[in-house]
């Protein structure tokens, strides 16, 4: 299989005035080209950062302590984007990845019309090209390119082009925010909680936009999100983290059959399902886990129904199974 | 079971401006809203964001007089009693609300936010019959030993730790119901379940009725398993009846929709979904509802008479608002 992305043990701190609060610690991980990987955790558990050392672009005062993000940019081309320069990192940003972030509609400017934004755009990134590929982009060729995009996305684009954001719904928004992110034509798009604050309808339905765009574009998708439902229905690979961890990665099939780490089973286990008669379910006991005070050990270790004398001592490395697929849990440590 | 509250046709209506000089506009935000809630039982109000439910939960609780309809306590009209009895009825129905943090006051601890009701209602309790009360009830929601919260202040704390103060502080007067507005939508996953599993104890211990209200269609099943479910939109309840019924072979057109949509953690099931039958994507606001079906503009099986208003059918016990009833593809899960 083949990777556009793969991040080798990343650590990443913000930098606050007292203390380093350490958000990702150790995180390797593959991106599929033409995939839907998933990203999954609770609020905190790291998401947004990990996907955000992708495009370089951490919140400030966060900085990558340690370890390597390689972006395959072509065919046996690999881009280390901490080396790129502000316009090489500009032009690469949406060209290559482009991302969608958390509650990204209301970042649409609400006074320009929606042609403007797509447009202005455009000839920003032409900006960022070295002086010899810069091209005049003329209205009428971005119209073209946008309403190709605006029809994609199952939008009228005469109405949407003349419209400023406040005339169109949530889900009219996040679907504009969709065309937006596939302007520069992308090989990975990321999506943080692309489908929070919209009903499951229209959830259903961006979603359902998103795997087309995935299918006929064949661009990979990091999808970072809490919802392990929602990764059950639409992605192809998962990777649950907690506490900074990434705790388990396989394919999404795989990943529910098994779950090897007990984090996992009891997420999984503890989600209701329309589909099932159960009775009582069992929780996950206890409280997430606080990064200014982790526990030793594993960071699961004081909510395991399964912790052991180890467990609360080393924090274990991560195994990979025969299938590729890889859990950071001391049950499984024979298995390497 | 005997009835803890009727609501009969109750609508409700704000006013909105719309210009300087143009007279104000009224929207209907409820329509014909009638539900039933029995000693014991447990009602979820599934709809999506915007369609009603906190108007619902607040009316239910007498913090919004409806502007139609009659809202019945025990049988009789809430708003015909003197205005000690109301309050006194009051308390036996609480309000959860969803944002926890709001819902306490950041300035008290967690000792005063719960004292304060309880020394107002029992009126003979002395400080430390107050103190014993706090204790018994901090036990009872799993926040043990309560000294290790009694004295933090509500930011201290996690938020299903404070959604459990909030369960504490509405059991303290022994109410008879209370209504939970999302109550687990605004915390951690790994926490949702224990909230929901706290309300199904404080159901069947202590015999309190819930109205849970959600826009997520599996909690409601899992809280409501041996209940009732009341589906809404725009301001409607489109379908009502035990969930078991209503789940297992939706009959309204848009409860159809709303189950085919919703994901379920099973990587199987869920890639064989079924494909949602609607007719447009576009969500039609209150102010531009058909006066017939609420569901109008976007149900694939509309008609020229859905346009009219719409009378409750019932079927195998199911309340559906829907004139098409037999004429609709048959729906089983
Ligand atoms: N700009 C920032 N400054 C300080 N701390 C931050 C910043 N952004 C995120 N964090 C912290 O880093 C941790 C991980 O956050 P995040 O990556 O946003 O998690 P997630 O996306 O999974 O919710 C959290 O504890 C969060 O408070
Ligand atoms: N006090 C109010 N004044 C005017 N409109 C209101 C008021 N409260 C709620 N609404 C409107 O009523 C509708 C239903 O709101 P709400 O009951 O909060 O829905 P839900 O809880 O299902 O999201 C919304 O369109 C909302 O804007
Ligand atoms: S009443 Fe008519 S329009 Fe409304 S849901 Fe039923 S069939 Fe569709
Ligand atoms: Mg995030
Ligand atoms: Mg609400």
């Amino acid at each position: 299989m083949e990777n556009i992305v793969e991040i080798r043990d990343i650590v990443i701190e913000y930098k606050l005035k007292k203390y380093a609060l350490r958000a990702v610690d150790g995180v390797s991980l593959d991106i599929a080209a033409g995939k839907i990987t998933a990203l999954v955790g609770e609020s905190g558990s790291g998401k947004t950062t990990v996907a955000s050392s992708l495009l370089n672009c951490i919140s400030s005062p966060g900085e990558i302590v340690s370890g390597t993000v390689r972006r395959h940019t072509g065919p046996n081309e690999v881009t280390e984007v901490e080396k790129l320069g502000e316009n090489a990192l500009n032009e690469f940003r949406w060209k290559q990845i482009s991302m969608v972030f958390q509650g990204a509609q209301s970042a649409l400017n609400p006074v320009v019309t929606i042609f403007n934004q797509f447009y202005e755009t455009m000839v920003v990134h032409e900006n960022y090209k070295p002086k010899s590929e810069r091209k005049k982009i003329t209205k009428q060729e971005a119209e073209q390119r946008i309403r190709y995009l605006l029809d994609f996305v199952n939008l009228d684009a005469d109405r949407v082009m003349t419209s400023y954001p406040h005339e169109l719904s949530g889900g009219m928004k996040q679907r504009v925010m969709i065309a937006f992110s596939l302007l520069l034509d992308p090989k990975l798009i990321i999506l943080d909680e692309p489908t929070t604050a919209l009903d499951v309808i229209t959830q259903d339905f961006i979603f359902k936009l998103l795997q087309k765009v995935n299918r006929e574009m064949g661009i990979a998708m990091l999808l970072l999100t809490h919802d392990i439902s929602v990764v059950a229905k639409y992605a192809d690979y998962m990777a649950v983290m907690y506490g900074g961890r990434l705790m388990e990665y396989g394919t999404v099939e795989e990943v529910f059959e098994h779950k090897y780490h007990p984090y996992t089973r009891g997420l999984i286990d503890s989600t209701p399902a329309i589909n099932k008669d159960v009775g009582l379910l069992r929780p996950i006991g206890g409280e997430p886990p606080d990064l200014l005070n982790m526990p030793a050990g594993c960071k699961f270790h004081p909510r395991c129904p399964q912790c052991k004398e180890i467990c609360k001592q080393s924090e274990p490395k991560t195994v990979t199974m025969e299938t590729g697929h890889r859990v950071k849990c001391f049950l499984y440590e024979d298995e390497a | 079971m005997a009835k803890i509250i009727e609501l009969d046709k109750i609508g409700m209506s704000f006013e909105k401006k719309v210009g300087l000089l143009q007279p104000n506009k009224r929207i209907d935000v409820l329509r014909d809203i009638n539900l039933d809630i029995a000693e014991g039982q447990i009602v979820a109000v599934v709809g999506e964001s915007g369609c009603g439910k906190t108007t619902i939960g607040k009316i239910i609780t007498g913090l919004m007089k409806p502007t139609e309809g009659e809202l019945r306590f025990g049988g009789k009209n809430l708003y015909g009693f003197s205005l000690n009895v109301f309050s006194r009825t009051r308390e036996q129905v609480q309000f959860v609300q969803q944002d926890s943090y709001a819902a306490l006051n950041p300035v008290l601890t967690i000792r005063q936010s719960l004292s304060a009701p309880i020394s107002h209602h029992y009126k003979n309790y002395s400080a430390a019959d107050t103190e014993k009360k706090i204790n018994e009830i901090m036990s009872f929601v799993g926040l043990t030993p309560p000294e290790q919260f009694l004295s933090k202040y509500p930011h201290m704390l996690s938020g299903g730790q404070r959604q459990r103060i909030l369960m504490a502080r509405a059991i303290s007067l022994e109410p008879k119901l209370i209504v939970a507005d999302e109550p687990v939508s605004m915390i951690d996953v790994s926490m949702r379940l224990s909230i929901l599993n706290l309300m199904n104890k404080l159901n069947e211990m202590l015999g309190i009725s819930f109205v849970y209200i959600t826009h997520d269609l599996a909690t409601a099943k899992y809280i409501a398993r041996n209940g009732n479910i009341c589906v809404m939109y725009l301001g409607e309840i489109v379908e009502f009846g035990s969930v078991e019924a209503v789940l297992r072979s939706p009959k309204h057109p848009y409860t159809q929709a709303l189950i085919a949509a919703v994901p379920v953690p099973d990587p199987k099931a869920a890639k064989q979904g079924r494909d949602i039958p609607i007719k447009s994507m576009e969500i039609t606001s209150l102010e531009n509802r058909s006066k017939g079906c609420v569901f109008y503009d976007r149900c694939p099986y509309a008609e020229e008479k859905c346009r009219n208003k719409i009378e409750d059918t019932l079927v195998d016990g199911v309340r559906v608002k829907c004139c098409k009833i037999g004429e609709l593809p048959e729906w089983t899960n």
